[in-house]
């Protein structure tokens, strides 16, 4: 198993090494074979590891690679963990990965930085797998970071463009306000526990259930809840929940194939990854699981409006992914933490394949992103169109589609739960079906259906992408369509994670779901009659009016709702606040210290202050170098007469 | 092996500072030979560092390479050197910073090359000295003398107004240094002895005097290291100084003032260093703070390197004096040996990454003559070789895991939560700002189109600039991806420290 591990993350990284360092030696081809060698070794090996772990149920593994630093009496270890949790997560990032990595022959075939591209997508694969793979809190951080860079090289990949050097940065810095919040729980759970190994960490949580920490003297919070907030901060930036959403969106400049790998299938759901990972921590704070779950609802129906007012076809894919993953951390709120996890998984493959059937929109409109210059594409991009109306399909929870199993689960789920702010999560995420619809709807139509508005130009050169790009839109689409048929037994209800994932028995909200459940075929059957069935159903009609039979309604709807569309438009005006209150404050004040403090304060009053008053003195003193001989004399006496009286003094001085 | 009584630190020493002597013998008239016997001089020496390393006994805390001569003993002062867990990495940072120096002002260096790399060879026998020391009337002599090649390299080779910033840098460092000797003078007035590790064993301490004596060594090292407010020295001496000027005077110099803590101020005076470690404290996470966002604002690169330094410094001191409040809160020192060995990581660390963004400044500046980050835009379209070891170097002073960077942060901050949570959630501010800073000026100099005809001449680096950041990068990712070896070292030294500190001398 060490060996399998091993081989895994050591495929992609020598891939990156090798499509990095000799990319001009080994030219475009080499650079494409050898990082696509190191994935799919990567992705094999994680099949045999998936097979041994999850279906002959091997015993977890757990061990060290080797030690990193010793110090105050702590070992800090890089090794891995390896259970059935880890296991799919292995097949779902090397898939996806591989899937990217081949789609990228074609979708980078004219780009001069071809080989630097092949060599970010390997590292990410390597450090993807490390985060998963980790068995304690330095190594999940180190993978962390990791993807946090590869993503920051990414979307900065075309660096001559000011908006995608501006958004590189800004993802950089947003998911570093989160990073501060997880390097922070990371420093408690140290402080707790004194071990960062989840083993050791995991054993003991219960102990600390009922212990309670001060941060602010007076208020006496409980210490999970404390560890598991701050976590949750980290999970926020990485998995975009409001308000650290900010970056997702705009990491839309990176090309397409790392949108779909990096910006949706996998980094992304780190987040939500990393709580599943941690729920034997977070069982034991009801405030933090309220938290997370209300978080999560505000997400995913708030950020999927915004995805109605998008007209940049990766956007609105973009806005999606927000709010599906604010499905998923619903789902860790309400303690479903399978079904969070099955939803990562469908959610992979159906958003991975829209990405990558948008991006082959995009190249044969010759980058063109604008919906409002699309629309009647189906004829020309068959395969395109075929590909993406599945994804569509598993997106709204279409029933047999994967997106139906998964995300009926979460609002079974949270329906279910008895937590502080389920009411509203399970108000959320039910409107956020036909906000999900509405927006999908509209996309597919203006993109492929309605009257074609590109110019003739581009109308003669559309054509179909070639194999290399329809191979993995047509593997994705099978899986967006039979992964959650297939999976959904075994994952939810019958302990598909065994030890993995630890639910307390009052939270177990699948169990109780689980009791009724009846197989696939009646989970969709019984899907069809439910709410959000027929409000997908709402969904998409609405979207076919609005957009497809009565193209005026929305221009009518926008007028009549003006200030509610800017605030839609707007964003909610998060950017503006961010820019115009932490940025420039943060500049201003940053100004003001240099300015008043460093230069005014220290410089002119301290230093110079002191470099005046001592050129004062000086010419005091001065005076009294007259020159004249009978002066110093007399300065003398004075001196010899103080120094001879102060014995006296302290003789004489002290006894009266 | 060599034999035991082998004076290895005598030879580190004084080897550079006579090959410094035969460079400046050589003048200008034999340029390349002045080059080749710099870079002689200078790897031999990095080279006879090394045994201090693998020969290096990981189980005791008692000095090694120990060398003893009478010197004045009339005042009982000796010439006395040795090393342990703390000094004996610091020498080998400056003997491996001074290579690269050499190299980096290869061809650069045109006025006065000779004096230039004595001035190097020279400062780096006085500082290896100044670590070495175990006399403090030698470490004294040392401290001062070692800032004269500084002050001779920023007023000669430095910039426009490098007359004003090297007297600022000698006045303000030199100003500090005097207490220093009272404080000497006070402490072998209690001993009858110059040796530092005699003064570390005064019984008796009455506060009062250990807390003037703490603020006299606190004057010399927050200078030198330095802290807020006593910091505005150091951006104008690294503005104005030559490459190899600002390399040195951060890799090393900013080192010794961290340094003085560990060796003097808190093992001398304990209970002093106790109740004023708020003090510390406090200027520690204003450091990581207040100059991170001045930082934030700097529109010259060198400066903003600068004031990432002292932010950066702001670690160091921050993972010394939360020790007390650890063992205060936790009852035993092992969570403080954490902050106190992520300081000494976070000195390396500094040492390795300063020195590669300022050399990377300066290769820039080689060829456009601006330190201006407004003269730049788009430099990875004509240097893709060097923007890639730049975005490496400011990724590491971002803290990158991976890289060296992280290390010293990670361990302070797991350290600073055991002291207070507030402090490591200031010190964490760090993750944000540092970020904000390095990269923007990333952003801005690297990344981009083509901004104007001088970046559009640039040529990628060379062969030796290639080799001088290649030496640093691989620096930087060997401790960050392995920091074991390197603090293993630092085991005994530090908890041995931690337990003379923990009893009071009242």
């Amino acid at each position: 198993m060490e060996t399998l591990a091993l081989g895994t993350v050591l495929g992609p990284l020598a891939g990156a090494i090798v499509a990095g360092l000799f990319g001009k030696q080994i030219g475009r081809a080499g650079a494409h074979w050898v990082a696509i060698a190191g994935v799919a070794l990567s992705f094999i090996l994680s099949l045999v590891v998936f097979k041994q772990i999850v279906l002959d149920s091997a015993p977890t593994h757990n061990a060290s690679v080797y030690t990193w630093l010793v110090s105050g009496g702590i070992r800090f270890e890089i090794g891995f963990l390896i259970d059935k949790l880890t296991a799919l997560m292995m097949v779902v990032v090397t898939f996806v990965s591989l899937m990217v990595h081949i789609y990228t022959i074609g979708y980078m075939r004219d780009d001069p930085g071809y080989q630097r591209f092949f060599s970010y997508i390997a590292l990410f694969t390597f450090s993807m797998l490390m985060l998963v793979m980790a068995n304690n809190f330095l190594q999940l951080f180190f993978g962390w970071e990791a993807v946090g860079l590869v993503s920051y090289l990414l979307i900065g990949f075309w660096y001559q463009r000011e908006s995608a050097i501006y958004a590189n940065l800004k993802a950089f810095l947003v998911n570093r306000v989160g990073d501060m919040g997880f390097l922070l729980g990371i420093a408690a759970v140290l402080l707790y526990f004194n071990t960062l190994d989840y083993a050791e960490v995991f054993q003991a949580a219960p102990q600390l259930a009922q212990h309670t920490i001060e941060i602010i003297p007076g208020y006496a919070w409980s210490v999970m809840t404390v560890i598991c907030l701050l976590l949750f901060i980290g999970a926020m930036g990485k998995s975009a929940q409001v308000p650290l959403h900010v970056w997702l969106p705009d990491s839309m400049e990176g090309p397409t194939p790392i949108s779909a790998l990096i910006h949706a299938a996998t980094m992304v759901t780190a987040g939500i990854f990393m709580v599943a990972r941690m729920s034997p921590l977070f069982e034991f704070s009801e405030t933090a699981l309220s938290v997370v779950l209300v978080i999560g609802a505000v997400t995913a129906l708030f950020m999927g409006l915004l995805g109605i007012v998008q007209n940049d076809i990766k956007r609105v894919i973009a806005y999606s992914t927000l709010s599906q993953l604010g499905y998923m951390t619903v789902a860790l709120g309400a303690s479903a933490y399978a079904a969070g996890i099955f939803h990562l998984m469908t959610h992979a493959f159906y958003k991975a394949l829209l990405f990558l059937a948008a991006g082959s929109v995009i190249i044969a409109l010759h980058h063109e992103q604008d919906i409002r210059k699309m629309g009647g594409l189906y004829k020309y991009l068959p395969w395109t169109y075929g590909t993406f109306l599945i994804g569509t399909l598993a997106l709204i929870g279409f029933p047999g589609f994967s997106g139906f199993f998964s995300k009926d689960a979460i609002i079974e789920a949270v329906r279910a739960s008895q937590l502080a702010g389920s009411g509203f999560a399970y108000a959320a995420v039910l409107i956020g079906v036909f906000v999900t619809a509405l927006y999908s709807f509209r996309l597919l139509f203006l993109v492929f259906h309605t009257q074609e508005r590109m110019d003739a130009h581009t109308r003669e050169h559309v054509h179909e992408s070639p194999p290399v790009v329809i191979w993995p839109l047509v593997l994705l689409a099978i899986l967006s369509v039979i992964a959650g048929f297939i999976y959904i037994g075994p994952m939810l209800f019958q302990g598909f994670f065994g030890e993995a994932i630890f639910v307390l028995p009052q939270h177990d909200v699948l169990q109780q779901i689980g009791a009724q459940f009846h197989g696939a075929w009646w989970f969709m059957i019984h899907g069809l009659t439910g709410w959000p069935f027929l409000l997908a159903m709402a969904g998409i009609v609405t979207a076919w009016l609005c957009y497809q039979k009565y193209p005026e309604i929305p221009g009518r709807i926008q007028n009549a709702l003006a200030p509610l569309y800017r605030l839609l438009e707007r964003k909610y005006y998060f950017d503006d606040f961010n820019d115009a209150v932490l940025a420039a404050g943060s500049r201003a004040i940053g100004r003001e210290l240099w300015h008043g403090g460093d230069e005014k304060m220290i410089d002119g009053v301290m230093v110079n202050g002191t470099a005046g008053s001592v050129g004062w003195l000086s010419t005091v003193v001065r005076q009294v170098q007259s020159g004249y001989l009978y002066h110093y004399a007399f300065a003398i006496i004075i001196g010899l007469l103080l120094l001879l009286g102060w014995p006296l003094w302290s003789l004489f001085g002290r006894t009266s | 092996m060599m034999p035991a009584d082998f004076p290895l630190l005598s030879l580190v020493i004084w080897l550079p500072i006579f090959g410094g002597l035969l460079v400046l013998a050589l003048s200008d008239k034999y340029t390349q030979a002045v080059r080749i016997v710099s870079l002689s001089v200078a790897t031999l020496t990095f080279l006879l560092t090394l045994p201090l390393y693998t020969q290096f006994n990981m189980t005791t805390a008692d000095m090694q390479f120990v060398e003893l001569a009478p010197w004045i003993s009339t005042f009982n002062i000796n010439y006395h050197l040795g090393v342990d867990g703390i000094s004996m990495p610091l020498i080998l940072l400056t003997s491996f910073s001074t290579v690269l120096v050499v190299l980096a002002g290869w061809r650069v260096i045109e006025y006065k090359l000779a004096q230039y790399m004595a001035a190097f060879l020279i400062m780096e026998g006085l500082m290896i000295g100044v670590f070495a020391a175990l006399d403090a009337v030698l470490f004294y002599v040392l401290w001062e003398s070692m800032l004269v090649p500084m002050f001779l390299i920023i007023g000669i080779w430095g910039g426009q107004r490098r007359v004003y910033a090297a007297i600022k840098f000698f006045l303000y460092t030199l100003i500090g240094s005097v207490l220093m000797l009272v404080a000497f003078l006070y402490l072998y007035y209690r001993t009858d002895s110059f040796a530092i590790l005699d003064f570390h064993q005064i019984p008796q301490f009455d506060l009062t005097a250990q807390i003037l004596v703490f603020l006299a060594f606190l004057t010399a090292f927050a200078v030198k290291v330095p802290m807020w407010p006593v910091h505005t020295w150091l951006p104008d001496a690294h503005v104005e100084a030559p490459t190899g000027g600002s390399v040195i005077l951060a890799a090393i110099m900013l080192k010794m003032g961290a340094y003085g803590f560990l060796r003097f101020s808190l093992p001398i005076t304990p209970d002093a260093s106790q109740a004023l470690d708020w003090l510390m404290i406090t200027l520690s996470l204003i450091a990581v703070v207040y100059i991170g966002l001045v930082a934030l604002v700097q529109e010259d690169m060198k400066k903003l390197i600068a004031y990432s330094s002292i932010s950066h410094m702001g670690f160091v001191t921050l993972g010394f004096f939360i020790a007390f409040d650890i063992f205060e809160n936790t009852g035993s020192m092992q969570g403080a040996a954490l902050g106190v060995e992520g300081g000494l990581i976070q000195m390396l660390s500094h040492g390795f990454i300063s020195a590669a963004l300022f050399l990377c400044v300066g290769v820039m500046y080689d060829r456009v003559h601006s330190r201006n980050i407004s003269d730049y835009g788009g430099v990875v379209n004509t240097m893709p070789v060097f923007a890639s070891f730049m975005v490496l170097f400011a990724l590491a002073n971002t803290g990158l895991p991976g890289t060296s960077g992280f290390v010293g942060e990670f361990m302070v901050i797991l350290s600073a939560i055991k002291a207070n949570f507030w402090y490591a959630a200031l010190a964490a501010t760090t993750l944000v700002l540092g970020a904000a800073y390095t990269l923007w000026m990333v952003k801005r100099v690297i990344f981009g189109a083509i901004a104007n005809q001088n970046v559009a001449a640039l040529q990628d680096i060379n062969a030796r600039e290639f080799l001088v950041l290649a030496l640093l990068a691989v620096a930087v990712l060997g401790l960050g991806l392995w920091p074991k070896p390197v603090v293993d070292v630092m085991h005994p030294t530090v908890q041995h420290l931690l337990e003379h500190i923990s009893q009071s001398k009242l």
